[in-house]
C-alpha cells in the first residue's frame, strides 16, 4: 500500500441468504483521484458502497482507510472518519424542507433550538458551489427527482469528507445538470478531495473519471487507467462477452391513430399541448428536466387533470381521472421514480409483475390462476433478464437496475395500446438497455404505441419515429427521425 | 427470497414454549377439556382479530370494533325478543355490521380522514347508539333455540370454533389466492404504485373496513348468544386484544405484510396466558400485568428469532 493510498478493499465477501453479492474483492484507490466503479446490474457495485457506508457489513475482508484498519459498523461510524456517500435510492424525509434533509444529523442548533438562519443560509451557500438554484426552504416532497438527487449530492458534500462516493448520480439527471456536477467534481477534486463514481452512463467516464474498476458477477476483474480504455474495452470487461450495444431500430409501418391529445393545459405545468400518436409508432419527448414532461404524463395517466383539453383514444374522446380509468382505456405508465411510483418493495417479483394484469389473470370467484400467472412472470423475466434468484424474491432486494426491469415488465405485460415511458433505462446496463430497446420495438412491431420520455439523447434519437421537444411547459419543436441530431434538440430544448 | 424456518414460524416456538411452561406449572392444562375450552375463549377475539389483520396490512386500523360488536349483538337480541325469526335476525344484524364498516371505509377514502380518527369516532358513536338503542339496559328473552350459535356443539365441537375456523380458511385463501387479497397488499406496501398500477384503491379499503364490519356482526352475534343477552356494554376493549393478536401473528403496523395464519397464532397465545394464570389463580390484577409483559415480549423474543437469521438491511 503506497503512502497515496486512501482506501484499500481486500478480499471483501458478502452473501445475502444464498445470493453471491461480493466474492474476495480487493483493490486500492489513490488519494486525490476520481475513482470509476463500473459493472453489470447485479455485479455488486451498490453492495459495496453500502459496506464502505456502515450500511451492511462484510461477511470477510478488511477496509483500511488512509493507512488505517477501519471498522465500519453502522453509517455514523464512516461519516465520522470522512467518507460521504450519495446513495442509488434517494433516502430524504419527504416531508421535511430541502435544507433540513441536507442538514440532518448535524443541524446548527443553539442550545437544542435549530438556528434556521444559519441553516438557510449554509444550504444556499452549496447549492451556489453546485450551481443549481433550489429553495432551501422547499419541502422536499414538491420537488422532482432530478432536483432530490441535487439534494442527496448536497448533503454529501456539505459533510466536509475526504472521500465522497456518488452511486448513480446522474440517472436521474439531464446532460446539462450533469454538466455541473462534473465541474463541482473536478473543482472539490483540486482541492484534494477523493471520488468513488458509479455510473451505467460510460461516456461520462471519459469526462470525469482519471482509472476505472470493473466488477462482473460480484468478483474483481480489473482497474486500468481511462486513457488506456475504449468504450468497447469496458463493455467487454463488464460482459465478459462481446455484445450488441446498440439496437437498430426496427421499421414498422404507422397505423391508425390511438390518441390524440389536443390543446391540453395545466397550470404551471404545461400549455397547449397537441400531438397524435399512431399504432406502431415511438414518439420521443425530449427536453431538460423541469419542462414539463413528467408532467405531462402524470396528466394523459390520469394521476392529475387537465384544466382543459381533450384527450381521444380511438378516435373517441375519454376523461381520465384516475390511473384506473386510463388502464381501463389501454394506457399504461412506466414512472420516473421506481421506488415510489413503481414498485411495492415488500412483495416478490412476481407479485409486482402481475400486478397490473391481475384482472386477466383471473379465475372464477375472482381467484387469480397461479400456472397461468407463474407462467407469465416467468416468461417476463426471462425475456428482460432480469437478474433474481428466484421470482419470490422481495423486489426490494435487487438491485437498482434491475427494480427498474421489474417495472418494465410488469407494464409490458399488461399488453396496453399506448405504453408511456418516463426515463425507462433510467440506471440500466448497457446490455440490458439494449435489451429493453429491444422488447419495445417488437412491442410497436405488435401494434402498440409508445410515448417515450427520455433525457438521454442517443435513445430518443435511436429509438423514436418522431420527437417533440418540450421547454418551459411547451412543445417547441417537432423533428422526424431523420432530421433530429443532438445539436439540434438540444438549442431548442433551451 | 422464501423466509427461512425461524422467520416465519418463530412465533409458533413462542407459543410452545408457553404451552410448555404452563403444562409444567398446571396439571390441567395439557387435558382435551381444557384445550378445547381455550380455542373456545379465542374464538371471538380470533374472529375480530382476522378481519383486523386485512386492515392493518392496508395500513389503517379499526378502533371500533368492539362498539361494532355492541351494537350488532343489540340489534340482533331487539329483533329476537320482538319475535323476528332468527334467520332475518341475523341477515339483519351482518347487514348492520356491514354498513357501519361501510361507512367507516368511506369516510377513509372518500373523506381522506385518517383510520386513526374515523374509526375513533365510531367507536364512541356506535356506542351511544347502543345505548341509546337498548336505553342502556341489558335485552333479554332470546329464545332458547338462538343459544346454539355461542353454547351450541357439533360433533364434540363447539359452534363458535366451528365458525372461527370456516372463517379462518375462507380469509387465508381470499388474502393469499385472490385478486382482492393480492391488492390489498400492494395498497398497504406501497399505495401509490398500487394506484400507479391501475390499483382501486379506495374500492379495496372499502371492502376491507365493511368485510371488517360483517365480521363484528358475526362477533356479536356469537357473543350475544354465549351469554343469553345483548349487554350495551359488551365488547369493550375488544379492539386492543384483536390489534394484540395480529401484532403477535407478525403483522407490520406500517402495512404491506403478515398474515391470517399468524394472527392466529398470536390469538392462541393471549389465549393460552389468559388460561394458564386462571388456572393458577394469579389475582386478576397481577393478570394484566404479566399478560401485557408477556405479549411485548413474545414480539421480542420473536423479532429476536427473525434477525439472528437475518440481518435486515437499515437502509434498502
Ligand atoms: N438486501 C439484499 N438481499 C438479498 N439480495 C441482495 C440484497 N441487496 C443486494 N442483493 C443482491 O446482490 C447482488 C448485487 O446487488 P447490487 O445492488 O450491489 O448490484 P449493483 O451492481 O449495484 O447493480 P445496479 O447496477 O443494478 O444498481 C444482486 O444480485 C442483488 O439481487
Ligand atoms: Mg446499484
Amino acid at each position: 500500500m503506497g503512502n497515496d493510498c486512501l482506501l484499500a478493499i481486500a478480499g471483501i465477501s458478502k452473501r445475502f441468504s444464498g445470493v453471491k453479492a461480493l466474492d474476495n474483492v480487493s483493490f486500492e484507490v489513490e488519494k486525490g483521484e476520481v475513482r470509476a466503479l463500473i459493472g453489470e446490474n447485479g455485479a455488486g457495485k451498490s453492495t459495496l458502497i453500502k459496506i464502505l457506508s456502515g450500511i451492511h457489513t462484510a461477511d470477510s475482508g478488511t477496509i483500511f482507510f488512509d493507512n488505517t484498519k477501519v471498522d465500519l459498523k453502522t453509517p455514523r461510524d464512516a461519516q465520522d472518519l470522512g467518507i460521504a456517500t450519495v446513495h442509488q435510492e434517494l433516502n430524504l424525509v419527504p416531508s421535511l424542507t430541502v435544507s433540513e434533509n441536507v442538514y440532518m444529523g448535524r443541524l446548527p442548533h443553539k442550545s437544542g433550538v435549530i438556528d434556521y438562519k444559519q441553516l438557510h443560509a449554509e444550504t444556499e451557500r452549496v447549492f451556489q458551489k453546485l450551481g443549481v438554484k433550489i429553495e432551501p426552504t422547499a419541502v422536499v416532497r414538491t420537488l422532482g427527482v432530478a432536483k432530490r438527487q441535487f439534494v442527496e449530492i448536497a448533503k454529501a458534500l456539505s459533510q466536509g469528507a475526504k472521500l465522497v462516493i456518488m452511486d448513480e448520480p446522474t440517472s436521474s439527471l439531464s446532460a446539462g445538470e450533469a454538466e455541473n456536477l462534473f465541474s463541482v467534481i473536478k473543482t472539490l477534486q483540486s482541492s484534494g478531495i477523493t471520488f468513488i463514481y458509479i455510473s451505467h452512463k460510460l461516456e461520462e467516464l471519459f469526462k470525469i473519471a482519471d482509472s476505472v474498476t470493473v466488477l462482473r458477477d460480484g468478483e474483481f476483474v480489473a482497474t486500468r487507467d481511462i486513457t488506456d480504455c475504449t468504450m468497447d474495452n469496458l463493455v467487454e470487461l463488464m460482459v465478459g462477452r462481446e455484445i450488441t450495444t446498440l439496437f437498430p431500430k426496427v421499421k414498422v409501418e404507422l397505423g391508425e391513430p390511438v390518441l390524440h391529445v389536443d390543446n391540453l393545459n395545466r397550470v404551471g405545468e404545461f400549455e397547449n399541448i397537441s400531438f397524435t400518436l399512431n399504432q406502431g409508432e415511438i414518439l420521443g419527448v425530449s427536453g431538460l428536466v423541469g419542462a414539463g414532461r413528467t408532467e405531462l404524463a402524470r396528466c394523459l395517466y390520469g394521476i392529475s387533470k387537465p384544466d382543459s383539453g381533450h384527450i381521444y383514444v380511438n378516435g373517441q374522446e375519454c376523461i381520465i381521472h384516475k390511473p384506473l380509468d386510463a388502464v381501463n382505456q389501454g394506457i399504461c405508465l412506466v414512472p420516473e421514480d421506481r421506488k415510489l411510483q413503481g414498485l411495492v418493495l415488500k412483495m416478490s417479483v412476481q407479485h409486482n409483475v402481475s400486478l397490473a394484469t391481475l384482472s386477466r389473470l383471473k379465475k372464477l370467484l375472482g381467484l387469480i390462476d397461479s400456472k397461468k400467472e407463474t407462467d407469465a412472470v416467468n416468461g417476463a423475466v426471462s425475456k428482460l433478464q432480469i437478474k433474481t434468484p428466484s421470482i419470490k424474491q422481495l423486489v426490494g432486494n435487487l438491485s437498482g437496475g434491475n427494480q427498474q426491469k421489474v417495472v418494465l415488465a410488469k407494464e409490458v405485460l399488461a399488453n396496453p395500446k399506448v405504453l408511456i415511458l418516463d426515463e425507462p433505462t433510467r440506471g440500466v446496463d448497457v446490455g440490458a438497455k439494449a435489451e429493453i430497446h429491444r422488447l419495445i420495438g417488437a412491442f410497436v412491431q405488435k401494434g402498440g404505441a409508445v410515448l417515450m420520455i427520455s433525457s438521454e439523447l442517443p435513445e430518443i434519437l435511436g429509438m423514436s419515429d418522431r420527437i417533440l421537444v418540450m421547454s418551459k411547459g411547451r412543445i417547441v419543436q417537432e423533428f422526424g427521425a431523420d432530421e433530429a441530431t443532438q445539436e439540434k434538440i438540444l438549442s431548442c430544448a433551451l | 427470497m422464501e423466509k427461512s424456518f425461524l422467520q416465519k414460524y418463530g412465533i409458533v416456538l413462542v407459543l410452545l414454549l408457553i404451552c410448555a411452561v404452563l403444562s409444567f406449572l398446571s396439571p390441567v392444562f395439557l387435558t382435551a377439556p381444557n384445550l378445547i375450552n381455550v380455542i373456545r375463549q379465542i374464538s371471538i377475539n380470533g374472529i375480530l382479530a382476522i378481519g383486523m389483520t386485512l386492515i392493518i396490512i392496508t395500513g389503517g386500523i379499526d378502533l371500533s370494533v368492539g362498539s361494532q360488536v355492541a351494537l350488532t349483538g343489540a340489534v340482533v337480541a331487539g329483533l329476537l325478543s320482538s319475535g323476528t325469526s332468527i334467520a332475518l335476525a341475523i341477515i339483519v344484524g351482518l347487514a348492520a355490521g356491514a354498513l357501519i364498516g361501510f361507512i367507516n371505509g368511506t369516510i377513509i377514502t372518500k373523506g381522506g380522514v385518517p383510520p386513526f380518527i374515523v374509526t375513533l369516532g365510531m367507536l364512541t358513536a356506535a356506542r351511544g347508539i347502543t345505548l341509546i338503542y337498548t336505553g342502556g339496559r341489558p335485552i333479554y328473552n332470546l329464545g332458547s333455540t338462538f343459544r346454539f350459535f355461542g353454547a351450541g356443539y357439533v360433533g364434540g365441537i363447539p359452534v363458535p370454533v366451528i365458525i372461527l375456523g370456516i372463517i379462518l380458511i375462507i380469509s387465508h385463501f381470499v388474502a393469499k389466492h385472490t385478486v382482492f387479497g393480492r391488492e390489498v397488499y400492494a395498497v398497504g406496501g406501497n399505495p401509490e404504485a398500487a394506484v400507479y398500477s391501475g390499483v382501486n384503491k379506495n374500492k379495496r379499503l372499502v371492502q376491507v373496513y365493511t368485510f371488517m364490519g360483517f365480521l363484528s356482526a358475526i362477533t356479536g352475534i356469537v357473543l350475544t348468544s354465549r351469554l343469553g343477552s345483548a349487554d350495551p356494554t359488551a365488547g369493550t376493549g375488544f379492539e386492543l386484544d384483536a390489534i394484540a393478536a395480529v401484532v403477535i401473528g407478525g403483522t407490520s403496523m406500517f402495512g404491506g405484510e403478515g398474515a391470517v395464519t399468524g394472527t392466529m397464532i398470536g390469538a392462541l397465545i393471549i389465549g393460552v396466558i389468559n388460561n394458564g394464570l386462571n388456572l393458577l389463580n394469579v389475582s386478576s390484577y397481577y393478570q394484566q400485568v404479566i399478560k401485557g409483559v408477556i405479549v411485548v415480549g413474545a414480539v421480542l423474543m420473536d423479532g429476536y428469532a427473525r434477525n439472528k437469521q437475518k440481518k435486515p438491511a437499515k437502509v434498502s
